[in-house]
């Protein structure tokens, strides 16, 4: 059985078809990455998935359960923190989490253990027994998190789980969720616009633009795509003069232009880089930077789209491990 | 973060569907909890029943005793005072703040029965409304009204305002369900001026004229206030009671019936 399943899902809104047709298919104990910008339809998914919208067509299962036909059984097996974490600051955070045992109608017991457990969880300290307004941003998300984990959930959603979160707080709710699925292996769907956190997080990602999945693979998969290397030139002067100047060399076979950006994938990169400099130098067109590096799933998202994932995708893009960048010239 | 937690993935879910009491107590018990958290609510909503209920007194009380119209004016301010205590008191403005900060999605993630979001917070209104008629009662008593019908008829007198006020309580929470406005819900107060003051607020029945008097025929309050007033002066009067009851039945079925509309009609949007 399939932890999550979508066949030709779809939710339109008036005319805007927030979600068009989505297919997705996920194994129980996986982690995927739900990876789009603002407006992408990710959201608009988590909604239906969790029960909280119905489709317009289509279908889904969760848990084994018809997301339209059976809610109510769908509710049992999974836990939700949204895209902003849902909880009343009047109340303190030991008695949300009480209330929302009760909610999931734990016996007494299960209550008092599963609080203990998220509680450690949630690493808040004497904080839990103030009242939530009083909680930093963090801390509203780890009791968020908590809540959602209650009731000890198969399946796990987090609709943007770090969204305005300092650095810090970001990675305490990184290994959190990396550990909820490599050592109990919960199933969980994250829906994101960091890339870093796709590429961190997720065993497979997919990548959703205007509602629609443009593609999806492992990170390594999706990057190894594009090439193994990956030459960016930013130029001042005419894109189309300097595309043909590198076309012309015979190690390369093709070259994308993104407004004032080219790149060309290549098996070498160091070996063609060289050759790809001499070339912009010999057409006339002003550099302002060479890059060498391996590609990023910004670079997949750019690819697929047509458009930068993050408005500074080189810095969020990358992560220590896959990128090598090489400043050769600006 | 702490590493010994035991987060599991379970051989079957640990959560399950409860009775519709324990799903009822479960949203009572949160809504009571913020009943006493917002004091504030309260203080305001405690002096525009004594304040009508002194400025009446000063202003009509000699005049409608010495003229024969009504025998004890304070006894017959009292029930009204009641009215304004608790009409339009309700949990509508924290459940649209539920609704605008998400709390009401996670609810309705939750297996909780439907209905119950409703009624959970109906007993935290029934809290409310004794919690404010209660002090208003007193100060009748201090200011020497007595009960024909003794000290269960003042109990009486409470439960038969707060059924009032839990009737009406279904309007507020059909706006804020309906639009999630905290605008939209604190201008429902509109509605209690029509309910409050065409009817028998200052004179009896048979002294009001006109259309006045007709619309005070059909307005339930006035049925409401007669309830109220035979508890006070005429004893155990069973047909005044059980129309004002009725009125007040009839009203909870159809500001309820709103509100549930307006939850299914949330529930399908959302």
């Amino acid at each position: 059985m399939t932890a999550i399943e979508a066949r030709d899902l779809r939710r339109t809104f008036g005319d805007n078809e927030a979600v068009a047709g989505i297919d997705l298919t996920i194994e129980p104990g996986e982690m995927y990455g739900f990876l789009g910008p603002n407006g992408a339809g990710k959201s608009t998914m988590v909604r239906m998935l969790c029960t909280l919208l119905r489709p317009t067509s289509g279908s889904a299962t969760v848990a084994g359960f018809d997301v339209a036909k059976n809610p109510g059984e769908v509710r049992l097996r999974i836990g939700v923190a949204l895209q902003d974490a849902s909880i009343d600051g009047k109340q303190t955070g030991r008695e949300l989490l009480h209330t929302q045992g009760r909610l999931y109608g734990l016996k007494r017991d299960d209550i008092t253990r599963r609080m203990t457990d998220v509680i450690d969880l949630v690493d808040i300290g004497t904080a839990i027994d103030d009242r939530v307004d009083s909680y930093s941003g963090g801390m509203k998300r780890r009791l968020d998190l908590a809540m959602s984990l209650i009731h000890r959930p198969e399946i796990l959603f987090l609709d943007e789980p770090t969204t305005g979160l300092d650095p810090s707080s970001r990675a305490a709710v990184w290994a959190e969720v990396r550990r909820l699925n490599s050592e109990f292996g919960m199933t969980i769907f994250l829906t994101t616009q960091y890339l870093e956190e796709a590429d961190e997080l997720a065993d497979r990602v997919g990548i959703i633009d205007h509602g629609v999945l443009q593609t999806e693979g492992t990170p390594t998969a999706l990057k190894r795509s594009i090439g193994t290397d990956l030459i960016v030139a930013e130029v001042d002067g005419d894109t189309a003069v300097a595309a043909a100047a590198i076309e012309a060399l015979p190690s390369v076979s093709g070259v994308e232009v993104h407004g004032n950006e080219l790149s060309l994938a290549t098996a070498d990169g160091a070996a063609v880089i060289a050759a790809v400099a001499v070339a912009l130098n010999g057409c006339g067109v002003p550099v302002r930077a060479l890059t060498l590096r391996t590609p990023t799933l910004d670079d997949v998202f750019l690819s697929v789209t047509g458009s930068h994932l993050a408005p500074g995708r080189n810095t969020s893009a990358s992560t220590d491990e896959e990128s090598e960048t090489q400043e050769v010239a600006s | 973060m702490s590493t010994t937690t035991d987060t599991a993935v379970p051989s079957g879910p640990l959560a399950h569907r409860s009775s519709i009491v324990h799903d009822l107590a479960t949203v009572a018990q949160r809504a009571i909890r913020g009943v006493f958290r917002e004091p504030e609510f309260f203080i305001p909503a405690l002096i525009v029943p004594v304040f009508f209920f002194i400025v009446n007194v000063g202003a009509l009380q000699d005049f409608t005793e010495q003229t024969g119209i009504i025998t004890d004016f304070k006894a017959f301010q009292l029930p009204v005072s009641i009215v304004f205590a608790v009409t339009g008191v309700s949990r509508a403005s924290a459940l649209v703040t539920d609704i605008q900060g998400g709390y009401f999605d996670r609810l309705l993630l939750t297996p909780i029965r439907r209905p119950t979001l409703l009624l959970g917070l109906m007993a935290a209104d029934f809290v409310s409304v004794v919690m404010l008629a209660v002090p208003v009662l007193m100060l009748g008593l201090v200011l020497g009204v007595r009960f024909e019908t003794g000290v269960i008829g003042m109990l009486v007198f409470v439960a038969y305002g707060a059924a009032w006020g839990l009737a009406f309580a279904g309007f507020p929470y059909a706006i804020a369900l309906k639009t999630g406005n905290p605008a939209a819900v604190n201008s429902s107060f509109i509605l209690f001026f029509p309910f409050a003051f065409l009817t028998t607020t200052f004179l009896p029945k048979e002294a009001l004229t006109g259309w006045l008097s007709t619309v005070a025929t059909y307005n339930p309050v006035t049925y409401v206030l007669d309830g109220l007033r035979s508890l006070i002066s005429e004893g155990w009067v069973w047909e005044s009671l059980a129309k004002g009851l009725a009125a007040t039945f009839a009203l909870m079925v159809l500001s309820f019936g709103l509100a549930s509309a307006a939850m299914r009609g949330r529930i399908k949007s959302s």
